[in-house]
């Protein structure tokens, strides 16, 4: 009896579980619909975790890179990645590096010449070549915690304090540039730029985009026609060209960030149209949907419906395209300054960076130099993955 | 202004109505000098094939759509008659909610973005911004009780209801401002049957509780007998007939009426039903046929078809647009029983 009755409590239990569930599904709104779907794909949410992470190294960059973007050591240049070691003389030490520099290869004044003549012989300028002496005698410990270069964090609070460093010598953990600049910590400061500017840019194609297309595709007739027309100018400009003319308009006195941002402006506000187009799209269709038409009926003034309604009604949408869109932003400023046309030394984004690697000596002798690459892909990646699974997520009721 | 001030009951007269849509110079002319006065409590029947301009004028009188032409006076709640179609917005705001409109796809006339008490509640929000929000709720409540929606679910979003549910939340929300005319477009089309039966009953419950007055949009014959009062049959937007539903069913007087009522499937094996097949398709309202716009399809027609166009006179107790809807002899809708 007393079996029989536990039995029926737990399935009712279950049923009551099962009716929760499903009523939570009928309560859901649009956006828990598209959120639970979007956990759902898993590469949507792998790309969101890898995204906030890059963007938290970002915010955190100048704490957790080593060394800031202006140190700079004439006897480290183009060192290779500093290999970590853990034991010293057969006994652990934790980790640790040993001092490595550049040095000229001492040469008699006869080898010298010999060696002068034969690189003009080829053509070639003369560089004394070098050695990388590494003293593995003495162990550096990395320690945590160091005090060194000050900066602001987040533009406010000063500090010197960083997550890592050594005492003595460099680390370089992804190798050195031919000033001897830490590739790890320009690759870290970099993004501070390379994944935020974007955003600005998006930010503005995207408010005019919305305005100017919403203008179009509600107002119809001549105002539309004006608006496409002026659209298909534009979009008929060819891009660099136009990126070459604007970096040279702008005056060479403002600090080079300011200069990025300058540029990245004037970029969307020429690169709003396909957007423009979309929602001018969207507003016409949704014009005659029925529930468009039955709160017109209902006296609902024209704002009201514009806002509730229709915005609503692609909202989804413009969140998949501004995904979307902020990879082809970091692509266009990689680009930009791998043209020479965006950002300049020392101020750091890694189309910079990439610039740096463009020769092939660099490529050949120094292949870390390609490092911030992966970091670009691996950002446009997740950055598509995630518009991917959103507009898979977008369209909740299917 | 002055004849409806002779029959008092008249709560809507259509007058010469058309519209027409240019595009790319083309004209079209959807909607053609339609006229007819529907008397309060009425349900009107609009029947036509699809493309006739039925739903264009359905649009027109509820001014979704602007009509070119034409004039809708509608005798308010207060007993003031409006001419509809001209209201300054003062009048228009306090006009508006008294004609409501049913649509025929519950799928997309409800915004799948908004709870079900947000749709319903939406029209008392916009016109009565001031209402506290225990009253508004109250109100949809008492509403949707009334269309026989579970008042649990009203939480939900629209995806979680069938069909008939979100046609009933759609007649919910047709309510809410007490109007007086709805006009319904195809409003049980896209239902069961099952459905279509129950939709159509409530519908009938409503009218009598409310006293409303309907306009009733459909392509279906036997749902436009069931519910109509008075039947209007529009071929290429012209009102082709207008009258009485039994009068207009058991004895059209003219030849369209009679083609389409022979188009009805009777439920009944032992009951052959002759039908009358129309020639050719429907003309193209862009450039319609001199005369009668009918004639080319008509088995009866004659040389003073094609030269002129028939006025909407009456004959035998109802409005027709026929040159021999007195000679003719035509055959109506068989129920059957007799």
């Amino acid at each position: 009896m007393a079996e029989t009755d536990k039995k029926a409590l737990r399935a009712q239990k279950r049923a009551e579980k099962a009716r929760r569930k499903e009523e939570k599904y009928y309560l859901a709104s649009q956006w828990q619909l598209m959120a639970r779907k979007l956990g759902k794909h898993q590469l949507a949410r792998i790309s969101l975790i890898i995204l906030g992470f890059l963007y938290f190294v970002a915010l955190f960059g100048n704490f957790l890179a080593p060394y800031s973007l202006t140190e700079y050591d004439a006897n480290s240049k183009d060192l290779p990645p500093t290999p970590l070691h853990f034991s010293h003389d057969g006994k652990f030490i934790g980790p640790f590096v040993y001092h490595a520099e550049r040095q000229t290869v001492k040469m008699s004044v006869a080898e010298k010449s010999a060696a002068q003549k034969a690189a003009k012989e080829r053509g070639e300028k003369y560089t004394p070549p070098t050695l990388i002496m590494t003293d593995d005698t003495e162990p550096i410990p990395i320690q945590w915690f160091v005090h060194g270069s000050s900066y602001k964090f987040l533009g406010l609070i000063e500090s010197d304090l960083h997550l890592f460093g050594v005492e003595k010598g460099k680390v370089f953990l992804f190798g050195a540039d031919s000033m001897g600049r830490d590739l790890f910590s320009r690759i870290i400061l970099g993004s501070q730029v390379s994944l935020t500017i974007p955003f600005a840019g998006t930010l503005i194609s995207f408010v005019l985009g919305l305005v100017i297309g919403s203008v179009s595709g509600y107002f119809g007739g001549w105002v539309d026609n004006v608006i496409q027309r002026v659209i298909e100018v534009l979009n008929s400009l060819p891009s660099l060209p136009l990126w070459m003319a604007l970096s040279a308009a702008i005056p060479a006195g403002i600090p080079p960030v300011q200069m990025y941002l300058l540029i990245t402006v004037i970029l969307s506000l020429i690169s709003w149209t396909g957007l423009a187009r979309v929602v001018r799209g969207k507003f016409m269709s949704l014009k005659n949907e029925d529930y468009v038409m039955a709160a017109k009926l209902a006296g609902v003034s024209d704002m009201k419906i514009i806002m509730k309604h229709m915005v609503p009604g692609f909202m989804s949408y413009l969140i998949v395209n501004l995904t979307l869109g902020i990879p082809s932003m970091i692509i266009g400023e990689t680009s930009m300054s791998f043209l020479g046309l965006g950002i300049q030394s020392p101020a750091t984004s890694w189309g910079v960076l990439l610039k740096e690697a463009q020769d092939v000596t660099s490529i050949a002798l120094h292949p870390w130099c390609l490092i911030p690459l992966f970091f670009v892909v691996l950002t446009v990646l997740a950055f598509n993955f995630l518009g991917d699974g959103m507009r898979d997520a977008a369209d909740p009721y299917k | 202004m002055s004849e409806q001030t002779k029959d008092p009951n008249v709560i809507l007269r259509v007058s010469h109505i058309s519209k027409r849509f240019t595009s790319k110079g083309v004209c079209v002319r959807a909607v053609t000098d339609v006229s007819f006065d529907v008397r309060k409590g009425e349900t009107i029947g609009i029947v036509g094939e699809s493309g006739c301009g039925k739903t264009t004028l359905g649009r027109c009188v509820v001014r979704a759509i602007e009509a070119s032409e034409g004039e809708v006076k509608y005798t308010a709640r207060d007993g003031v008659t409006y001419d509809f179609l001209r209201l300054n917005k003062a009048d228009m705001k306090k006009v508006r909610k008294e004609i409501q409109m049913i649509f025929q796809d519950p799928y997309s006339s409800l915004d799948p973005r908004m709870t079900v008490i947000d749709i319903i509640a939406e029209p008392l929000k916009a016109n009565y911004p001031k209402m506290p929000k225990a009253e508004v709720e109250q109100r949809v409540i008492e509403i949707a009780k009334r269309v026989g929606l579970n008042t649990t679910y009203l939480k939900r979003y629209p995806h979680a209801f069938s069909g008939g549910q979100r046609q009933r939340i759609g007649i919910a929300r047709a309510l809410i401002l007490h109007p007086q005319v709805i006009v319904c477009d195809e409003a049980v089309s896209a239902l069961d049957v099952s459905i279509q039966a129950q939709i159509i009953n409530l519908l009938k419950d409503l009218q009598k509780e409310l006293e409303l007055t309907y306009l009733f949009i459909s392509h279906d014959l036997s749902v436009v007998e069931h519910i109509s009062d008075k039947v209007g049959v529009m071929y290429l937007g012209r009102l082709v007939e207008f009258g009485e539903t039994d009068k207009l069913f058991s004895r059209p007087r003219h030849p369209y009426t009679e083609a389409l009522l022979s188009a009805v499937p009777i439920a009944d094996p032992d009951i052959q039903n002759e039908r009358i097949p129309l020639q050719g398709e429907i003309p193209n309202p862009a450039n319609p046929p001199s005369g009668c716009y009918f004639h080319e399809r008509c088995r009866y027609c004659q040389e003073k078809c094609v030269q002129e166009v028939p006025d909407l006179h009456e004959a035998d107790g109802r409005m027709v647009a026929c040159h021999f809807a007195e000679e003719l002899h035509l055959r109506g809708f068989d129920y059957g029983q007799d």
